[in-house]
């Protein structure tokens, strides 16, 4: 039991608009979190040193609306590796395959961990003898997903949450009483209440400046392009071919996150492009909209209202025959 | 281990994330002095230095439990109240309506209380929307809570009888549905262990909102009325905790944090204070003033602490992880060992 989705482009629709955020690309400046704070006036919430690398953010919330995450990982990387030997290699030739196979992968490609012996990347790239591994640094600036069936929209009491004519979802500020349902919904805890204001607060994919055709502030201030605006298709279609390019290179960890709309909440007008595992990230790997299953839990209390009805029922039934 | 206990190292008990190696079950860190007890050999994963992955709830414990116990509470005295307006139990009929009445008008302060704008309450009934629970609940109550005074009052004032009749009855059958719909409220979030348990916790709330509704019997009702309390309390009382355990074998991992902590220890005496306030009651009941009492009032103890527990364990799943990663994870392995088979 799910609201509508997201409009279809017509006449009087935009198309959907989104993010795709490819983090192979972010260098972890952290311009997205700044301008995003600049621009839609979010409070500060404090300096914190948290040790987490170079993350003081930690995750997203109510004064966060985009989160650059750092993740510091021993890995093998490519064509790195000094002290083996190449005695047996022509290099002219292993170059001359450069960017066209995966065997032969790029300077600064990465390679699969456990695909270590004969694999056509780890043979290039053995860990030394020694043990020492090699450091690897995956950034990724994370934002509210603008769900598709978004849990946070279904399960607002007020209506306080929409949908834009962009296929977005934004909170009204002026009509959120503050109930808090919308928090524990969102399956990637994105939402969140501003203790001192009481409402719920979280990316509004820049709904004012998307209103007179400018992109969002994160993905203007993004200096390398990480994070990208535009219709949905076509950023669906740029994904596709860049993680098809990645792998060429032999950089077989990328792959795409949330754009699929098969997936649990109907594909993501904001998703990435991961090197590693969602959850390495703090996503989860397999979200589900909770509406998905409110018609079998309305039925479930249903019966359980049935049967409170039949226990008193039989409460009072027996004595009435003694 | 009891709550999360978020540090910028991680998480205690978990993997910190700045170890992980992709793919792979990195050794555990061990950090100065503080022995870690590997909470989860059994399962490996991932996690963002430990961060969870959802905002967990930020309602109060006092309002929102507090509102769930009422809610029951209330919806299951309505009911008892029509049963005995119908079998001329005029005392407990009277303690029942005014049970479902000072419940229900307590359940809703707890409710504009903890609203972040309570002056916005109203925005609850700008439009109706069955996508969300709350929105229906907020329906039901302004439809129920007018029937439950008015019977209280037709009841209390002797005066206009058919109109305080059809109250009660009015009362006791939207009454069921304030008892379960906040299952439902708490189920139909991303939360694990609520969401987990949809499908038992219906029941779970139900039975537990009976064993409350016999409790205020036993306490208010004279000897010669507390039969039906006794064996809605029996009744309620296996409902409650037969579901309540087969929720927690159904639902796996996510039941831990039932267990566990300080949810672990409500959800224990809930059920040590519902089983003696049932057994009680049974037994003496029906004889002994002082024995009604005692039992009245466990089972009133036993079943807010039921709601107590449901709402820590889901907080505390919510902020760790674990819960959310893990049972996602075998999910989506499980589809890929049958491929072809489209499971959402
Ligand atoms: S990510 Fe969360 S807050 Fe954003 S649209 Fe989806 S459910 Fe709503
Ligand atoms: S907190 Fe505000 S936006 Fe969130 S569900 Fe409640 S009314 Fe809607």
């Amino acid at each position: 039991m799910t609201e509508q989705g997201p409009p279809q482009p017509g006449a009087d629709h935009p198309p959907r608009m989104g993010f795709f955020t490819d983090t192979s690309v972010c260098i972890g400046c952290k311009a997205c979190e700044v301008a995003c704070k600049e621009w839609n006036a979010v409070p500060a919430d404090g300096l914190e040193l948290t040790g987490m690398s170079y993350d003081n953010s930690r995750r997203l919330g109510s004064e966060t609306w985009r989160h650059v995450a750092f993740i510091e990982q021993r890995k093998p990387l490519g064509g790195q590796e000094p002290g083996v030997s190449h005695d047996d290699v022509d290099i002219f030739r292993a170059a001359s395959g450069l960017g066209v196979t995966i065997a032969s992968p790029g300077p600064g490609a990465t390679a699969p961990e456990d695909a270590l012996p004969g694999a056509p990347a780890g043979e290039t790239s053995p860990i030394a003898p020694d043990g020492r591994t090699e450091l690897r640094w995956l950034m990724s600036s994370d934002v509210c997903k603008h769900c598709t069936r978004a849990a946070c929209l279904d399960v607002c009491p007020t209506g306080s949450l929409f949908r834009t004519e962009f296929g977005t979802v934004v909170v009204q500020e002026d009509i959120c009483n503050g109930c808090g349902y919308c928090i524990p919904a969102c399956p990637y805890g994105v939402i969140d209440q501003r203790p001192d204001d009481g409402r719920a607060w979280k990316c509004t994919l820049c709904y004012d400046r998307l209103g007179v055709g400018a992109e969002p502030a994160c993905a203007k201030a993004c200096p390398t392009d990480s994070i990208q605006f535009g219709p949905l298709e076509e950023l669906r279609e740029r994904a596709a071919s860049r993680v098809a390019q990645l792998h060429g290179a032999g950089v077989l960890d990328a792959r795409l996150y949330g754009e699929d709309p098969q997936d649990g909440v109907g594909g993501d007008g904001a998703f990435f492009l991961l090197l590693d595992e969602p959850e390495v990230y703090g996503l989860p790997p397999d979200p589900v909209v909770t509406t998905r299953d409110l018609p079998s839990m309305w039925r479930y209390a249903a019966a359980a209202a049935v049967t409170l009805i039949a226990g008193v029922a039989v409460s009072f039934l027996e004595r009435s025959h003694r | 281990m009891s709550e999360s206990d978020v540090t910028p190292a991680g998480v205690r008990g978990a993997r910190p994330g700045r170890e992980a190696v992709t793919g792979r079950a990195a050794g555990r860190r061990r950090r100065g002095g503080r022995g870690e007890r590997p909470v989860v050999p059994e399962a490996e994963f991932s996690t963002y230095y430990g961060m969870p992955v959802l905002n967990p709830p930020r309602w109060e414990a006092l309002d929102i439990a507090g509102y769930l116990y009422l809610g029951g509470l209330a919806g299951a005295s309505s009911l008892l109240a029509a049963g005995a307006h119908r079998t001329a139990r005029r005392r407990l009929a009277l303690a029942a309506k005014s049970s479902a009445t000072g419940a229900v008008s307590l359940s809703l302060v707890a409710l504009i209380h903890d609203l972040g704008r309570p002056e916005r309450f109203l925005n609850m009934l700008r439009v109706f929307k069955p996508t969300s629970p709350m929105n229906v609940g907020s329906w039901l109550l302004a439809g129920y809570a007018p029937l439950t005074m008015a019977a209280l009052l037709s009841d209390v004032s002797g005066k206009y009888r058919p109109a305080g009749a059809a109250a009660t009855a009015g009362a006791a059958v939207l009454g069921p549905a304030v008892t379960t719909y906040t299952a439902v409220l708490l189920a139909d979030t991303a939360v694990p262990s609520w969401h987990d348990g949809y499908r038992q916790l219906p029941f779970v709330f139900a039975g537990s909102g009976a064993a409350a509704a016999a409790g205020v019997g036993l306490l208010a009702a004279p000897l010669a009325e507390t039969a039906p309390a006794c064996r809605l309390a029996a009744l309620g009382a296996a409902l409650e905790l037969g579901n309540t355990e087969l929720m927690k074998r159904r639902i796996g991992l996510t039941s831990e944090p039932l267990e566990q902590g300080r949810a672990g220890t409500l959800m224990r005496t809930s059920k040590a204070l519902t089983v003696g306030g049932t057994l009680l009651a049974v037994c003496a009941g029906r004889r002994s003033r002082v024995a009604a009492s005692v039992a009245g009032a466990a089972l009133l103890a036993g079943s807010a602490m039921l709601r107590f527990g449901v709402f820590r364990a889901g907080v505390a799943s919510a902020k760790h992880p674990k819960y959310t990663v893990v049972p996602q994870r075998a999910r989506l392995q499980k589809q890929q060992n049958k491929p072809g088979t489209a499971t959402s």
